[in-house]
């Protein structure tokens, strides 16, 4: 298989207004991609559009992923799949457990590859496992999902479901938002922990600092609902410098 | 008033069938009742009390009573058991409203303690019971009222000073008959100062024909005691339930109260607390799970009487299909029960178009240095949690389980004794899964 | 302490109702009583034609049948409607003698700091003068009809604009609504009568005063607006009555329609006289209020301060049958002494994604009785509803009671309403501190009153938010002891 996942002329709009007006882009397995652009540009309209948010409309182009039609699947089946989002803004979930929370994805994961669900024992064991990878309590493990989280924590939270259900290709939303430098290095190791060679990874970001722990292949500028520029992990550098002005009003 | 006529014809006519079963004490309250019934006859939607629950059809069925008291059916303790894993229970068994005595049942309790039939007590400790029947259902509704003036039976629990019951007592109400059928139920809850009880009444029922259940509880607490009094209805679409819980607590008492209707077909509980001593506590809560035409109504009022009482109310809807959800609550605080704290809350889920709910939270307030607030809600589930639980590979039927365990479960965790609180876990989950619709024999243990 | 109040409030509660006065105006008052003479003859005083007459007989026929409601949280002593006189027209001498207007009717509203002379006016504000059953004056109607605006009084619309009367009159409340709305449409004297043509952003505020002076005479106005396609208005509505020690009736019906595109602000400062400090005397005031929004997109705005009336029994209302139309109220009831009130809005959501807001301040103090009631009802047609009501409740006084009455009727699994109500008072430490900062004790509930009841009082046009906020702090004076 060449190509993870091939986005072709992807045009979307949420409540009549596109937002994206024909991204092009292709990720190969191992491959680390970063998206950056300034706000309002789509960014976090692509990664919403990319697992199936129903708020979103596409309007024109295809999404192969893994040689199938991504756009057909709903958005639990793109989960199965390997998708994993890590959201810019977890929602929190009153009354319902992270154990249960977290036990319910696998086993619906491990249904649809024809898996056995996983015994109380087993999954517990995973928990704690993946737990000490991104230094999660255990006493937020207990707690409703997202609930009375802090900012770190919820990110956190997100990176420890990215272990438990271990994608092919993860996107971090933004994922550097609202942390301080200290949450910053542990939510990126944990992210470096969890990669292997076949799985690649869509950083999308404000910001040079995450890619500082975080090393791209491949920076894309997002702006106006179109990739602009694309080039090696210098472009990064080069937007800290420079800003995005240049980007906006070329010469 | 054709309803009405024809029952005040069964009373007239039936006056000494009614009366030859009973104890003094249950007939002696009926003439007073009997002429407020006959007076105001059965509420109708005019009434503000029951302007979402048309209880007058309910009556119009022609439903057999059981006046002269024959023996239905078996013993219930053979081939029915209805326990909760890991909870030492008492069960006591009313067969739709005949209390099934059991002989020397009584050795194993503390001393003092009186548990069984309300009527045979009533004969044997006429002067024990009479402060205490019928003094607070007396200023009831004309419901209450019929239930005084055609009740027989029912179970009397009475505990004496300091006493504490270690175990949980358990009624089951048992509906069983082959025709349709009123039962008139009272229940008698006396603590005395100190004292301690948990009492667990769960209703079943083993007939499709249809029923009416009308079914007093008056609970009356010491000052320091202390009662958890667990309702769960887990009877059929055809089985129709008028309650009214009446409650009197004295200084520093505590009642926890958990309702909870998983099946069922026309639930109306009517709970009136009276907080008459410093220091009384109240905690209510009700959680209604309701499907196909269900229709449930908890009608609320507590009164604090007295200063530094505190009250507390949680009850949530879920409501399905073509279900009906009611929520009446009052909280009523008098001149001089300044430092009243009280808080009640409603939270409702309407799951399709047809189902409708009716809330009516209210605050009548008379004293200035109090704490007291309502909120409700009625709304869906929530869109962003559902879509969260979809990218993490849980499909959206079992998202939508999972929210509404988790809304269902805040007035399960309130429940103090944990087998039984896992208990309902389960059986709430099983509800959700359409696995309880219909109670065979007795859902608490044989699945 | 406690004594220096209970001076203050002595001083107070002689001077509390600064509108109390009584005018010696020459008026036309009519015989007690109600019968279909009295409507025949109120009827042929206006001039009125055929349909009117017809449309108040009916309405009377109606009303015989009916019985005074009982639902309220109210204690309404027995009314005599038939010691009530229906009709008192102040004007009347000055017609007959064919000149201006009485100097001492022009006095009274001056008194009332409601200039009728257009040099003094406010800037900014057309006003509709109305003393007893009669319409005195309205200004700036010239300006107004420039821009196709009508604004004048109800009796002279059904004269000039019949067709318009006709069409839109008990269209929203019917005569067969109530009790008091039945009574309203059989013996209703006059009110005002505005018509916002389609397009038309009504460039002044419009207000009607009301006044009531002659005694045992009872107060029938009846209000109806008209806001057509894209157009806006915003209306004020005062009230003031003189001290006497008999209850006074006044049952008012205010229809206001709202078409597509257009907006409706209503705005009200109620003040009528609320009896003495034993109870004795003031304003009965039961009244129907309700506007639909017809139209898509349309809003409609109530706004209330009432601090007035002996008994208040009011639900201003709005129907939302437009699709994404709107509906607000907010409101600050204050009753003080014997006052009692029961008020509060229904919001009738039956277009798709219809809003609805409530925010309802109630303040009761000395021993009053305030209850808010209020209705939320969701029907099957009205998708995506969404309605956010607050009431909170504000205790002064350990005799005074406040209730809250929220019913909600929920017919649509497309709805999320949100109800939440609080009870508080104003501490012992709210009160020291402001001592401690040299703020006298009533100064400092005043403050912290308006503080309270800032989210509604920022709702009014800038004039009525200051005289809204004077009048809160004076009904309060002498609360807290």
């Amino acid at each position: 298989m060449e190509n993870l996942i091939e986005i072709k002329n992807l045009h979307a709009s949420i409540d009549g207004k596109e937002i994206l007006k024909g991204i092009n882009l292709t990720v190969k397995p191992g491959e680390v991609h970063a998206i950056m652009g300034p706000n309002g540009s789509g960014k976090s309209t692509l990664s919403n559009v990319l697992v199936g948010h129903p708020a979103y409309t596409v309007t024109e182009g295809e999404v192969i992923y893994k040689g199938q039609d991504l756009l057909a699947l709903n958005p639990e089946e793109r989960s199965h799949a390997g998708i994993f989002l890590s959201f810019q803004y977890p929602v929190e979930i009153a009354g319902v457990s992270m154990t249960n929370f977290m036990r319910a994805a696998i086993n619906a994961k491990r249904q649809a590859l024809g898996e056995a669900p996983l015994s109380a024992g087993d999954f517990l064991k995973l928990m704690r496992e993946k737990r000490a990878l991104v230094n999660l309590d255990s006493k937020l493990a207990n707690r409703s999902v997202n609930e009375g989280f802090s900012g770190g924590e919820k990110k956190r939270n997100e990176i420890f479901q990215m272990a438990m259900l271990e994608p092919t290709l993860s996107i971090l939303d933004e994922t550097d938002s609202g942390l301080d430098i200290d949450a910053l290095r542990i939510v990126a190791e944990g992210v470096n922990k969890l990669k292997r060679p076949d799985t690649s990874t869509l950083v999308i970001t404000h910001y040079q600092r995450l890619l500082d722990y975080i090393k791209p292949d491949i920076v894309h500028v997002l702006y106006n609902g179109k990739i602009v520029k694309t080039a090696g992990p210098e472009l990064a550098l080069e937007l800290e410098e420079r800003g995005y002005d240049w980007i906006k009003n070329p010469q | 008033m054709k309803n009405e006529t024809e029952y005040i014809k069964l009373f007239e006519e039936n006056r000494s069938l009614i009366d030859n079963p009973c104890a003094t004490l249950l007939n002696e309250h009926r003439p007073a009742a009997f002429a407020k019934f006959a007076a105001q006859g059965f509420p109708t939607i005019k009434d503000e009390a029951y302007r979402n629950s048309n209880v007058e059809k309910l009556f119009a069925t022609d439903y057999g009573v059981n006046l002269g008291r024959v023996k239905m059916g078996d013993n219930p303790r053979e081939g029915f058991t209805c326990d909760v894993p890991n909870l030492a229970t008492r069960q006591e068994f009313i067969v739709n409203d005949c209390y099934q005595s059991e002989e020397n049942s009584n050795s194993s309790l503390p001393e003092g303690v009186l548990l069984g039939s309300l009527n045979a007590y009533a004969r044997t400790h006429g002067e024990l019971l009479a402060p205490y029947y019928n003094a607070l259902a007396c200023n009831g509704d004309s419901i209450a009222q019929f239930n005084t003036t055609f009740v027989q039976d029912g179970m009397l629990l009475y505990i004496p000073r300091n006493t504490e019951l270690k175990e949980t007592i358990q009624l089951v109400t048992l509906l069983r008959s082959n025709i349709e059928m009123m039962s008139n139920r009272r229940l008698l809850v006396i603590l005395e100062d100190g004292a301690k009880a948990n009492l667990l009444v769960c209703d079943h029922s083993s007939n499709e024909k249809a029923t009416l259940s009308t079914q007093i509880t008056e609970v009356f607490l010491g000052n320091n005691a202390s009662l958890n009094l667990f309702e769960l209805e887990e009877t059929g679409y055809a089985n129709n339930r008028l309650a009214h819980l009446f409650v009197r607590q004295m200084g520093y008492s505590t009642f926890n109260h958990s309702c909870i209707t998983l099946t069922g077909g026309f639930t109306r509980n009517g709970a009136y607390v009276s907080l008459e001593g410093e220091g009384a506590e109240a905690n209510l809560s009700g959680l209604a799970i309701c499907d196909k035409q269900q229709h449930t109504d908890n009608h609320t009022l507590v009164e604090h009487k007295v200063g530094r009482c505190t009250s507390n109310e949680l009850y949530k809807y879920i409501l399905d299909e073509q279900s009906t959800g009611v929520f009446a609550g009052k909280m009523h605080i008098y001149p001089d029960a300044q430092h009243t704290a009280s808080q009640q809350t409603n939270r409702n889920l309407c799951l399709t178009s047809c189902a409708r709910m009716y809330a009516q939270p209210q605050l009548e307030i008379y004293a200035d240095d109090v704490k007291c607030s309502h909120g409700s809600t009625v709304g869906q589930l929530d869109e962003s949690a559902l879509f969260y639980m979809q990218q993490r590979g849980i499909p959206k039927d079992e998202a939508r389980h999972l929210l509404m365990f988790a809304f269902a479960g805040e007035v399960i965790d309130s429940i103090g004794i944990d087998a039984l609180r896992d208990r309902l876990h389960i059986l709430v989950e099983k509800r959700f899964r359409g696995e309880l619709n219909r109670c065979k024999g007795c859902a608490l243990c044989k699945q | 302490m406690k004594k220096q109040s209970n001076n203050i409030f002595k001083k107070i509660a002689d001077k509390a109702y600064e509108y109390g006065f009584f005018s010696s105006v020459s008026t036309e008052i009519i015989e007690k009583g109600l019968n279909e003479d009295v409507i025949r003859l109120i009827s042929k005083k206006k001039n009125e034609p055929e349909w009117m007459l017809e449309f108040r007989l009916t309405a009377y026929r109606y009303w015989l049948t009916l019985e005074m409601p009982t639902w309220a949280h109210l204690d309404i002593p027995p009314i005599d409607y038939q010691a009530i006189s229906y009709y008192a027209d102040p004007t009347q001498k000055s017609k007959k003698q064919n000149s201006e207007i009485d100097p001492e009717l022009m006095k009274t509203f001056e008194k009332l700091g409601i200039p009728l002379e257009e040099r003094l006016a406010l800037s900014g504000m057309a006003i509709d003068a109305v003393m007893d059953s009669v319409s005195v004056k309205t200004t700036f109607k010239e300006e107004l009809k420039e821009k196709g605006i009508i604004f004048c009084s109800m009796s002279e619309a059904i004269q000039e604009y019949p067709d318009l009367v006709r069409k839109y009159l008990g269209g929203v409340v019917n005569y067969r609504d109530n009790f008091f709305a039945a009574l309203n449409s059989a013996v209703f004297s006059d009110g005002s009568f505005v018509y916002i043509p389609k397009g038309v952003r009504c460039p002044m505020e419009l207000s009607t005063y009301f006044r009531i002076n002659a005694a045992n005479t009872g107060q029938f106005e009846r209000t109806l607006i008209v806001a057509d396609d894209n157009s806006y208005v915003s209306y004020l509505e005062g009230c003031t009555a003189p001290m006497r020690d008999e209850n006074q009736l006044h049952a008012a019906i205010v229809e206001i329609i709202v078409c597509e595109n257009a907006e409706v602000k209503y705005s009200t400062v109620q003040n009528w006289y609320p009896g003495d400090a034993e109870g004795k005397g003031g304003v009965y005031n039961f009244v129907t209020k309700r506007g639909e929004c017809r139209g898509n997109n349309s809003k409609l705005s109530w706004t209330q301060v009432e601090t007035g009336s002996a008994i208040t029994w009011k639900y201003p209302s709005c129907i939302l049958r437009g699709d994404n139309s709107q509906g607000e109220f907010y409101s600050v009831a204050v009753t003080n002494n014997y006052q009692q009130a029961d008020t509060g809005t229904k919001m009738i959501h039956l277009g798709r994604n219809t809003r609805s807001t409530i925010i309802s301040k109630g303040i009761s103090a000395g021993k009053s009785q305030n209850s808010y009631r209020g209705l939320v009802r969701v029907s099957k047609s009205a998708d995506g509803a969404r309605n956010y009501s607050q009431c909170d409740s504000l205790l002064l006084g350990s005799l005074c009671g406040a209730h809250t009455f929220p019913y909600m009727d929920i017919h649509n699994d497309s709805a999320v309403i949100e109800h939440e109500a609080t009870t508080s008072k104003i501490s012992e430490e709210q009160l020291f501190y402001c001592n401690q900062r040299g703020i006298g004790t009533e100064e400092a509930i005043g403050l912290i009153v308006n503080g309270y009841a800032k989210e509604v009082l920022n709702k009014l046009p800038m004039e009525f938010a200051i005289e809204a906020q004077k009048l809160l702090s004076v009904s309060l004076e002498g609360s807290v002891g």
